[in-house]
């Protein structure tokens, strides 16, 4: 299933700037399919990130409006753009680190006030462009080149912080379910009020070559397998959930 | 011309009100159609009364949850086509400033205002000092410049207000209102005239928004939602916004472009008032609220036929290089009172040939006009 995306990339961009492997060239594409699929216009849209790779999937690629600010700051930027011009889409594009660390302050009040935007963040589980730092969002025991011992700390579950903050959509894909990503996407796009996808998205650089993947396609294999859906992590014990991730969409129970 | 004239947002005629009353009545009447900010002594009554007075103007008020935010969300706001403001004192200040350097690599007009509080840190957080002027210079990483304002009177809160959205929106930088403790709490009669001028930014379909042809230019600024397609990048960009961030020429170009605007522009962003100057051997240099006690001695002082005079900085950034430079060769002395441990005094002396002699207090009260009578009377001797 190909289909002819060029109209929504900025005139002269020729490449993009991601490893070979990264998950985020892909996620690039499901969110303009997303966008096509919505028949939203890009003359409509604002794309806000953050800093790190993530950061650099709107920007500049996306032929729309772009705001690429400081590290952490997306959603209190975006915050000023939507609230004063609300016909603005306005969906923030951001990594792990970005969204969740330094910006988790704005992350939280931005769901809590609801305020009408799009959240995107892709999590690649470390610090990719700074050299794979430690993330608040690695696994307990990950290497990384501030935690060589293993990290001694236990990760965010982004979903469960977001819905707690009062999000009325919250969502977790990986890049290797892309159906299910687009349509959360699209999901997210139809829905006022602040909405949360959690995109697990590969960094091999960083991430894989610390914590013996042989190569970006092994990444990516594992992912697909240690992804399951909530329906079925319903009916697994603890002990098989361990080196799962649940995807789905999430709501407050 | 893009400045117009409008009328007034309130009815001409006389108020009673504080300082920080008035920079609120001053921005709505600039056309301040967004304000973020975040609780903070002695600024807050600033964004307590826009808040009240923004629902009858379809203004958008945002509490945000801190300081960061609140000039993050200013900054989104500008871009969607708002005169957006934040006001703030010290520790706030102080966060900001990441904030602040991106807004002026981007050229993002905005206002805002810091009601300095006695610091450093949380310092005494209800007292006065007027201790952030050097941060208003150079508080952001990097080479950039902005505009800095220091009213001395209510009156001046709400015109210099005005004044400095219209700056903003001439050159398209961040103009700071550096208020003090003292003058944001002082309640005065102020005069609001029925008609006022303006500055909207200038837009021009299809120009990059981030380069001129001249080497100090200010570029047009479109919107989101314009159809321009909009690259905004903190990063070093090229003049339609792209990232350049190993580009030598185009970082020189653009760090030297943003600093030229303002440093070229300066002899028509430089206001200053004098008092008594024409033969003064003594001359007092002073701005904000200390100005207010530096005139009244230098009135009783002059009562008394000595030869002094007063030299009141309305504008702090940039500096009022020339205007130094020639008193200092009139002067035998200039004499700086200041409520910090000396910081324009540092700049005074960069200019001004003659002997220039400090006042410095950090009390957290405002200096008394007899402290500056007593330190004159021994320098006439």
């Amino acid at each position: 299933m190909s289909r002819d995306l060029e109209e929504y990339l900025r005139p002269g961009i020729a490449s993009t700037p991601f490893c070979p492997g990264c998950g985020h060239g892909i996620l690039m594409n499901l969110v303009l399919r997303a966008i096509d699929d919505c028949k939203i216009s890009m003359d409509d849209m604002l794309f806000v990130s953050g800093i790190g790779c993530a950061a650099w999937i709107p920007s500049p690629h996306f032929n729309a409006d772009t705001l690429h600010t400081l590290h952490g700051r997306a959603i209190a930027f975006a915050t000023g753009a939507k609230m004063f011009n609300p016909k603005l889409n306005v969906m923030v594009i951001s990594g792990d680190g970005d969204l969740a660390s330094i910006g988790g302050n704005h992350l939280i009040h931005g769901a809590r006030r609801n305020t009408d935007l799009t959240v995107i963040c892709a999590n690649n589980m470390i610090y990719g462009m700074t050299g794979g730092q430690v993330a608040s969002t690695s696994p307990l025991g990950a290497f990384t080149s501030t935690s060589m011992d293993g990290n001694a700390y236990r990760p965010f579950d982004l979903c469960k912080l977001v819905l707690g903050a009062g999000a009325p959509y919250v969502a977790r894909f990986s890049v290797t379910q892309p159906l299910l990503l687009v349509n959360a996407i699209k999901k997210s796009l139809r829905t006022t009020g602040f909405t949360f996808i959690e995109v697990l998205s590969p960094c091999p650089t960083q991430f894989g070559r610390r914590n013996r993947y042989d190569s970006p396609a092994d990444m990516l294999k594992t992912l697909t397998e240690r992804c399951i859906g909530k329906e079925e992590a319903r009916n697994l014990s603890e002990d098989l959930l361990k080196d799962k991730i649940v995807t789905g969409e999430f709501t407050v129970e | 011309m893009a400045y117009k004239i409008i009328k007034s947002t309130i009815p001409a005629g006389n108020y009673y009100l504080s300082g920080n009353e008035a920079v609120a009545e001053g921005a709505i009447a600039a056309g301040c159609r967004y304000y973020a900010g975040y609780p903070i002594t002695p600024s807050s009554e600033i964004m307590e009364r826009i808040s009240v007075r923004f629902k009858d103007l379809h203004g958008v008020f945002m509490q945000m949850e801190d300081e960061i935010a609140s000039i993050c969300s200013v900054i989104g706001a500008v871009w969607s086509g708002a005169k957006a403001m934040t006001a703030t004192s010290g520790p706030g200040f102080s966060l900001m400033q990441e904030g602040i350097g991106y807004a002026a690599l981007t050229e993002t007009p905005l206002v805002i205002v810091d009601i300095q509080r006695a610091g450093p840190g949380t310092g005494q957080a209800t007292r006065v000092a007027s201790g952030d002027l050097m941060q208003a210079k150079w508080g952001s990483h990097g080479d950039y410049y902005i505009i800095a304002l220091s009213p001395w009177s209510v009156q001046e809160m709400y015109e210099q207000t005005i004044h400095a959205f219209n700056m903003a929106e001439q050159y398209r930088v961040p103009v700071f209102i550096m208020g003090e403790e003292a003058i944001g709490h002082l309640r005065e009669r102020i005069e609001v005239k029925g008609s006022l001028t303006i500055f909207n930014r200038k837009k021009k379909k299809g120009a990059p928004p981030f380069g001129t042809n001249q080497d100090d230019g200010i570029p047009p600024m479109p919107s989101f939602g314009d159809g321009e397609k909009l690259l905004v990048t903190g990063s070093t960009h090229n003049e339609i916004g792209i990232r350049k961030t190993d580009d030598p020429d185009i970082h020189s170009r653009l760090v030297n472009r943003i600093n030229k605007k303002i440093v070229n522009n300066r002899n028509n962003i430089i206001q200053t008032d004098s008092h008594h100057l024409k033969d003064a051997e003594v001359i007092v240099v002073s701005y904000g609220f200390t100005a207010r006690s530096a005139l009244f001695a230098v009135e009783q002082l002059r009562k008394e036929e000595k030869k002094i005079g007063l030299l009141r900085l309305k504008t702090i950034w940039p500096f009022a290089d020339e205007v130094i430079h020639d008193i200092g060769k009139r002067a035998k002395t200039i004499f700086v009172p200041e409520m910090n441990r000396g910081q324009i005094i540092g700049e005074v002396m960069k200019y001004a040939s003659c002997e220039v002699v400090p006042y410095n207090q950090t009390n957290g009260e405002t200096i008394h006009p007899h402290r500056i009578i007593n330190e004159v009377r021994r320098l006439i001797k």
